[in-house]
């Protein structure tokens, strides 16, 4: 592995230095863990009405219907987080491969 | 407390072996042909496997060649199992909406491993987790823990399959269980042993692509019955089955907020502690692909949830009102074939015998793709992590390796089939809170503060590590569902089935602590070297590349 080469320790350091690895390191950081919050936040936010307010879910979707609100709400939950993990991706695979790529270019040259 | 031991039993990742009360069927012809071409089909995927994999690297992670789809719909695959089709549709059938609610939950973990692990996992690891967890620790003690935690996981995990896989089977060709369970060991070997990742991962896309296709047409022929009309669908479903309207909202089955909390934190973590899940993040090139697997496993997954539980309201009225799927046709009664038997009866009220046995030989497909999964990553927690970097210190030849991954996966072959032997008609819906809950409370732990956490040191993964397992194994043992339904006593030391919610935050502060406590030497350049692990974990630097040959 690369990991073993002498040259390694140098190569972090120089790439630790570089104000971009700093962006990166942040920018990521926020996303991946606001976004964690966000979906654990709605899902936990969900459980609690099933545990404490489960009436609501119960409610008609509208007037004779005998489909619940809480249908549309759990399928909105696996939408939901499917569109964040979409997100997640997109931003990861498009600007920080990019920023990731330019740091390494730039420890090399 | 009637509805403890129903909320393991009905957990969909377990192959619902206790609820079946096997009759042998007679042979289905149909299901039997449609096996044979599958099988047929898996073992050609094996031989083109076998003639490619030549080194570790092959056999343990495909050579890193698998594209970011293709491990999408192998993740997929791996995640669902046969008893996600039969198990969570007749949970939505017997109790409506409280279906739902535990789909919802068996989902949400796979976003949470996209932002937090998925890079992390492809930039740091190599073959195993214990490559990511023992990368800055102490190579002997911590790989040792962390193939402890694989192997325990794994073994419970292979029993439940094994034991559902019997099963069914007996019920849905007709074959004897021990036949069925030797047939299926026997074949996980074959595909495992010649084929290694590679005809793992092939079958496990082969099947999922079964899987979600044989899925969605039984949906859709279902919901044609109803003019595809969700409104007619849930009017009718209410007026025929015995909770009526209640089916609709959440029910009785999650009213105990502790243990449903419980439960939800071993099923959203535990995903992250499966290794057989977490290998596969070792098949792809790069970070990049990892991500994009994901992406396409959750697509796949959270589809295909949403599919069973469609499957599980049509199910209320199309078979629910059939006396030909009741024991002696007693509506309301016992089902022919058991509690889990629903999306096959609907399989074949809507599609013939064919199209059941299409269905049959597709949860068959199942079951085998998981334990080939499973056995794979049995075989390399002990051959790579024990064997070669415990044992030999890092100094085993790839000849040698292979061949220890390979006897390795013989005995893991042979404990499958005699404990799957040895459990029949066993109450085993324990391991399944066993497997999750040590996944949840020994393995992620320390796998993600390896990743996250600058200060842990060796002590503190160890110690962590093992409250984790230890307390989750204690707590599952003095269980409702053990110490009462297994053991006989009368009441239980431990009031839920769910250790998640007390065996994870205790084997996190023990990591915190004895990490914070360890003055040692070792443990100042353990902390010093998280600085290069970050770079790599963000940019790749020095990640294992993708072999070329």
């Amino acid at each position: 592995m690369t990991t073993d080469h002498p040259n390694h320790a140098l190569t972090c350091n120089q790439v630790r230095a570089n104000p971009k690895f700093q962006r990166l390191a942040s920018q990521r950081a926020l996303l991946a863990w606001s976004l964690s919050g966000a979906v654990l936040t709605v899902y936990y936010s969900y459980i609690m009405v099933v545990a404490f307010a489960p009436a609501w879910l119960r409610l008609p979707l509208y007037d004779g219907s005998h489909l619940s609100l809480g249908m549309p709400i759990g399928a909105t939950i696996i939408l939901l987080s499917w569109l964040l993990t979409a997100w997640y991706v997109h931003t990861a695979n498009t600007h920080f491969d990019v920023l990731s790529a330019q740091i390494l270019q730039e420890t090399r040259a | 407390m009637k509805r403890l031991p129903a909320l393991l039993a009905l957990c969909p990742l377990l192959a619902n072996a206790d609820t079946i009360t096997a009759d042998k069927q007679p042979l289905n012809v149909h299901a039997i042909g449609m096996f044979f071409v599958f099988v047929l089909a898996t073992l050609l995927i094996t031989w083109w496997a076998s003639r490619r994999t030549r080194s570790a690297a092959d056999f343990y992670s495909a050579g890193g060649g698998i594209t970011g789809f293709q491990n999408g719909l192998a993740i997929a695959g791996d995640y669902m199992s046969a008893a996600t089709l039969l198990g969570l549709s007749s949970l939505v059938f017997t109790k409506g909406y409280d279906g739902f609610i535990y789909i919802i939950g068996f989902f949400v973990g796979w976003p949470i491993v996209t932002f937090l692990m998925a890079e992390r996992l492809r930039n740091l690891g190599r073959y195993t987790f214990a490559d990511i967890v023992s990368l800055r620790l102490d190579q002997t003690r911590v790989r040792s823990f962390a193939a402890l935690g694989s192997l325990t996981v794994v073994c419970c995990y292979l029993v439940v399959q094994m034991v559902g896989a019997g099963q069914l089977i007996k019920l849905l060709f007709g074959l004897d269980y021990r036949t069925a369970v030797v047939v299926v060991g026997l074949l996980m070997l074959v595909y495992v042993i010649f084929g290694g990742m590679l005809a793992t991962t092939w079958v496990q896309i082969t099947k999922a692509v079964l899987l979600l296709g044989g899925g969605t047409t039984l949906m859709l022929m279902a919901l044609s019955r109803f003019g595809f009309s969700f409104e007619t669908l849930a009017a009718q479903a209410v007026a025929v089955h015995a909770s009526g309207v209640q089916i609709m909202g959440p029910g009785t089955l999650l009213a105990d907020p502790i243990n449903a909390v419980s439960l939800s934190l071993g099923l959203v973590f535990g995903i992250a502690g499966l290794p057989h899940i977490l290998m596969r993040f070792f098949t792809v090139p790069n970070a990049r692909e990892a991500r994009k697997s994901v992406l396409f496993a959750t697509l796949f997954i959270g589809f295909f949830f949403l599919v069973v539980c469609i499957l599980g309201y049509t199910a209320i009225v199309i078979v629910g009102t059939d006396p030909q799927y009741y024991v002696d046709g007693k509506l309301g009664g016992a089902m022919v074939g058991g509690g889990n038997m629903v999306a096959m009866h609907l399989a074949k009220a809507v599609g013939g015998n064919l199209f059941l046995g299409f269905l049959s030989a597709v949860a068959f497909a199942t079951i085998l793709a998981v334990v080939s999964g499973l056995a794979l990553a049995g075989a390399s927690a002990i051959s790579h992590d024990l064997y070669a970097s415990v044992l030999k210190k890092g100094k085993a030849n790839e000849k040698q390796e292979m061949r220890v991954s390979r006897i390795a996966t013989v005995c893991l072959g042979i404990v499958a089939i005699s404990l799957g032997i040895l459990f029949e008609g066993q109450n085993i819906a324990f391991l399944v809170g066993l497997t999750f809950g040590i996944a949840a409370s020994a393995n992620f732990p320390v796998l993600i503060m390896a990743m996250y956490w600058d200060g842990l040191t060796t002590r503190g993964a160890l110690y962590g590590g093992l409250t984790g397992l230890i307390s989750a194994l204690g707590l599952v043992v003095g269980s409702p569902s053990v110490w009462v339904g297994v053991l006989g006593h009368a009441h239980a030391i431990f009031p839920y089935d769910q250790p998640a919610l007390f065996s994870m935050p205790l084997a996190f502060l023990v990591i915190v602590v004895a990490s914070k406590l360890d003055r040692s030497e070792r443990a100042d350049h353990e902390r010093a070297a998280y600085a290069d692990q970050f770079v790599r974990a963000q940019t790749g630097l020095g990640a294992a590349m993708a072999s070329s040959h």
